[in-house]
């Protein structure tokens, strides 16, 4: 790294790139934003000038508005912008996601986003981008996070269903991002019937539908045809902020699941109020987290949003160099 | 272990009664002997397992966990075996996908020695996934904590047999892990033999009256005894083996060897469990601190001495005396309990009442206050199991009602799913209010909407499921009880709180006083 200077600095906005003077997932409007996924905490609206993928820009129009940025540019290849060269690559984290890719005469940076190795049928499998600073969420960075084969977490949803038959459940769920793979991996099980969904859930989803994500039958919660017996032995889904609204009143008895890497901590499904809680994350757990560390073998690693203390204390272990990034305003109890 | 861990994982968040016994059943039925017996056994405590210490697990993971990363991950997770079974690495070589049977997980931690066993759980921890983990941590530790009882455990399996769950507490007691004759009889067999000495029989109960419809009935018909604030227990003493039974069946003698002592007869005894000193009866609060312990101290036993206060006689000498009218049990009982010559053990006197006004005279002014209430029993009844309506009334004192004001309210589950229904209330101390108890029932289904709509529009602050809300809503808080606790910052522990009214008309200035209810706490303790 020498005498270059640094490739990324932090400022209070976010992370920021002197040689190309853009922000990378700004917390507060920016000129240039970078954007690595559309969740709301790393892509906000009224930034002068976005660049990120197609989808994640579709995905913001969808949520703020077409009128969320001033301009906006689809990512493709190679891109110079100033003194520095970026680039996008998949991250498999949510349709659209990408790690961000910087370098600008010195070392080669990746920002990571949020980003997952496990596949997700909804989006594009996460690669591994050669770097010498490689940027990582921490978001499950201990190592008491393991999240289990989401496949055994689905069956545990089939089975209370099949436990409880005149019992609604309800799903909470991301609405972008984990409610999709809910109903992904529903399908994949064999649910073929009806999945009943919050309104707030219906753009998002016919998105992934137009871009060739198979979600099946996608039917509102809110049918005023339907009467509360008719949601016995059906699976709604909905954001988990329902939880704490009326909303929930109008089906059967309910049972409260939640589709989170948080519920494999009992403390904090309890927190929830949880009645089913299922470990579906879309986000790297600590094997998978250290794993990419070790695999990626770069000079150095910055840790970002999440438990940054164990992983720069695992990295410490290794021999390895690691420094936090105290960035604010990244959430981590929407995952 | 699969089935075994799924089912302590769902019931551990599953807070509904009747979705419990669901769950209980239904493993019941899928899981075969004798893993479902070991699994009852368990929840029952009646699995005997060398005692795993916190100790012996923290040293094992501190042989493969920095202890650094250790630390903060217990301080995320807060509960140790959680932590454990989190964090264990999987070892280099991952296990087989074999499913480690809970009949030999259970084996082995019965008959490996001290030495071994260090040896013996790391292994397993190997073997096992993060959940199957926990749930043997939590065998091995002894301390299940689901949140299910002993009695609902059994009642889950009366729920799958079709029977009465005093079908099966009456043989419990003789029966032993993992209970394949019990399990036979549920599922159609033959009843087992109930070999073992000192059994538990079904109790009588009473159902709730009053005034209004006592006054049809002929007072003549009829006795009344006082109804004593302690524990309804069974004394069984048989060829040598003394019991002390709760009502439910459960084996609390234990806690009380000063009274089994005692219990120098050959019959059934069924009276109240109570502390006495001579003629002095201790406040339930005093009986509390004997109960459920393993062991109790000199000194305890000195301060807190166990007594016995008759009410019936099922057994004696050989005879079952179920059968006859009561009258007759109470003659054979006075007799009885006149043998023993013991001051510790004796019987509960008859009021004398000439008709309901009478009565309801004497219960309005105990002589004691550890009374709490009147019982009122048929001449002529028989003594039967169960809860019958007629033969045995209680008419219990009024409640206790303070108004108190609304501060926190909790979501509840299922069918209140949504709604804002357990509430912790609060009365004033100097200008402060100071919780002191939490209701979740007694009002309708009315006034629950009422409350729900009232927590989200007066919401000050939220602590994950639970809301702080402004404290401005006055309610009538129904009572049975009150005990001194120093759990409570208030001090005080309610019995048996309930809403039983808004009170929509008196500002929260009003609500009562902390130094209200200071008064009605019992005596302080010797």
């Amino acid at each position: 790294m020498g005498a270059t200077r640094a490739p990324l600095i932090q400022r209070p906005e976010g992370l920021y790139c002197p040689g190309g003077d853009f922000h990378i997932d700004p917390t507060q409007p920016v000129d240039r934003a970078l954007i690595t996924h559309a969740h709301a905490d790393h892509a906000r609206a009224g930034h002068g000038a976005v660049l990120a993928t197609r989808q994640t820009l579709d995905l913001m129009a969808i949520r703020y508005g077409e009128d969320f940025t001033a301009s906006r540019q689809i990512a493709e290849g190679r891109m110079r912008i100033g003194e520095a060269e970026v680039s996008f690559h998949p991250a498999g984290h949510i349709l659209g996601s990408a790690q961000i890719a910087v370098q600008a005469g010195g070392p080669r940076v990746t920002v990571s986003g949020d980003y997952a190795r496990v596949a997700n049928p909804s989006c594009a499998p996460w690669e591994p981008v050669p770097c010498d600073i490689f940027v990582t969420e921490a978001t499950f960075g201990l190592p008491v996070f393991h999240h289990p084969d989401p496949a055994t977490e689905t069956q545990k949803l089939l089975a209370s269903v099949a436990a409880f038959p005149e019992r609604a459940h309800i799903v909470g769920a991301y609405s972008l991002g984990k409610s999709q793979r809910v109903m992904m991996l529903l399908r994949e099980a064999g649910w073929d019937g009806p999945i009943y969904i919050h309104g707030s859930l219906e753009r998002l989803s016919a998105y992934h539908i137009a871009e060739g994500v198979p979600l099946g039958d996608l039917r509102p919660a809110t049918d005023n045809s339907l009467k509360k017996a008719d949601f016995a032995g059906q699976i709604v889904i909905a954001p988990p902020s329902v939880f704490e609204s009326t909303w929930a009143q109008r089906f059967p008895d309910p049972v409260l699941a939640f589709a989170s890497g948080w519920m494999s901590v009992r403390a904090r499904a309890r927190q929830r109020g949880v009645e089913l809680p299922l470990v579906i994350s879309d986000h790297v757990d600590w094997a998978d987290l250290t794993r990419t560390i070790t695999e990626l073998d770069p000079a150095e690693t910055w840790v970002t949003h999440g438990r940054e203390d164990a992983v720069i204390r695992w990295c410490e272990l290794q021999g390895r160099a690691a420094r936090p990034l105290h960035l604010a305003g990244y959430e981590d109890e929407a995952e | 272990m699969r089935d075994f861990a799924a089912l302590l994982e769902r019931l551990a968040f599953t807070p509904q009664r009747n979705a419990k016994l669901r769950l209980l059943a239904q493993y019941f039925a899928a899981v075969p002997d004798p893993e479902r017996g070991l699994a009852l056994a368990a929840l029952t405590g009646d699995l005997k397992l060398r005692a795993v210490t916190p100790s012996l697990l923290r040293g094992l993971v501190a042989e493969r966990v920095d202890p650094e990363l250790f630390a903060i991950s217990y301080d995320f997770v807060g509960d140790l075996a959680e932590t454990i079974a989190l964090i264990w690495p999987d070892p280099e070589t991952p296990p087989n996908d074999t499913d480690l049977p809970l009949p030999q997980l259970v084996a082995e931690l019965q008959t490996t020695g001290k030495a071994g066993l260090p040896g013996l759980i790391a292994a397993r921890l190997d073997a096992l996934n993060p959940s199957e983990r926990y749930a043997y941590l939590k065998l091995a530790t002894g301390a299940m904590r689901v949140g299910v009882s002993a009695r609902l455990a059994r009642a889950a399996l009366a729920e799958y047999g079709g029977l009465q769950l005093i079908e099966i507490e009456e043989i419990w007691h003789g029966l032993t892990p993992p209970y394949l004759d019990l399990f036979a009889w549920v599922e159609g067999g033959a009843r087992p033999e109930a070999a073992a000495l000192a059994p538990f029989r079904p109790v009588m109960l009473s159902t709730a009256t009053d005034l209004d419809a006592l006054r049809p009935l002929d007072p003549a018909d009829y006795v009344a005894e006082w109804k004593w604030d302690g524990i309804r227990v069974q004394a069984v003493s048989d060829q040598g083996r003394r019991r002390l039974y709760s009502r439910t069946g459960e084996d609390i003698g234990a806690a009380f060897p000063d009274l089994l002592d005692r219990l120098d007869f050959e019959g059934v005894i069924d009276g109240e469990l109570l502390v006495r000193r001579g003629d002095a009866v201790g406040t339930f609060g005093e009986l509390q601190q004997r109960l459920n312990r393993k062991t109790v101290s000199k000194k305890l036993l000195e301060t807190h001495p166990a007594g016995l206060r008759a009410y019936d006689l099922l057994i004696w000498q050989g005879e079952d005396l179920r059968a006859l009218p009561f009258a007759e049990r109470r003659a054979r009982l006075e007799a009885a309990i006149a043998s023993l010559g013991d001051p510790q053990i004796d019987t509960s006197a008859l009021l004398d009442f000439g008709d309901w006004d009478g009565l309801a005279a004497l219960r309005a002014a105990p002589p004691d206050p550890v009374i709490e209430g009147v019982m009122i029993k048929r001449r002529d009844s028989p003594y039967l199991a169960g809860r019958m309506k007629g033969p045995w009334f209680k008419w219990k004192r009024d409640p206790l009602v303070i108004d108190a004001v609304l501060l926190y309210a909790q979501r509840g589950h299922g069918k209140r799913s949504g709604y804002y229904s357990d509430f912790t209330f609060g009365v004033w101390d100097g200008n402060e209010l100071v919780p002191v108890g939490k209701a979740y029932f007694g009002f309708t289904d009315e006034e629950l909407r009422a409350l729900d709509r009232f927590v989200r529009g007066n919401t000050i602050e939220r602590f994950g499921p639970v809301r702080a809300v402004k404290p401005v809503k006055v309610v009538e808080v129904a009572f049975e009880g009150l005990n001194r606790s120093g759990r409570h910052k208030s001090g005080v522990a309610m019995r048996f709180p309930r809403i039983s009214r808004i009170r929509d008309d008196k500002p929260a200035a009003e609500a009562d006083r902390i130094e209200t209810l200071r008064a009605l706490l019992p005596a302080e303790a010797p």
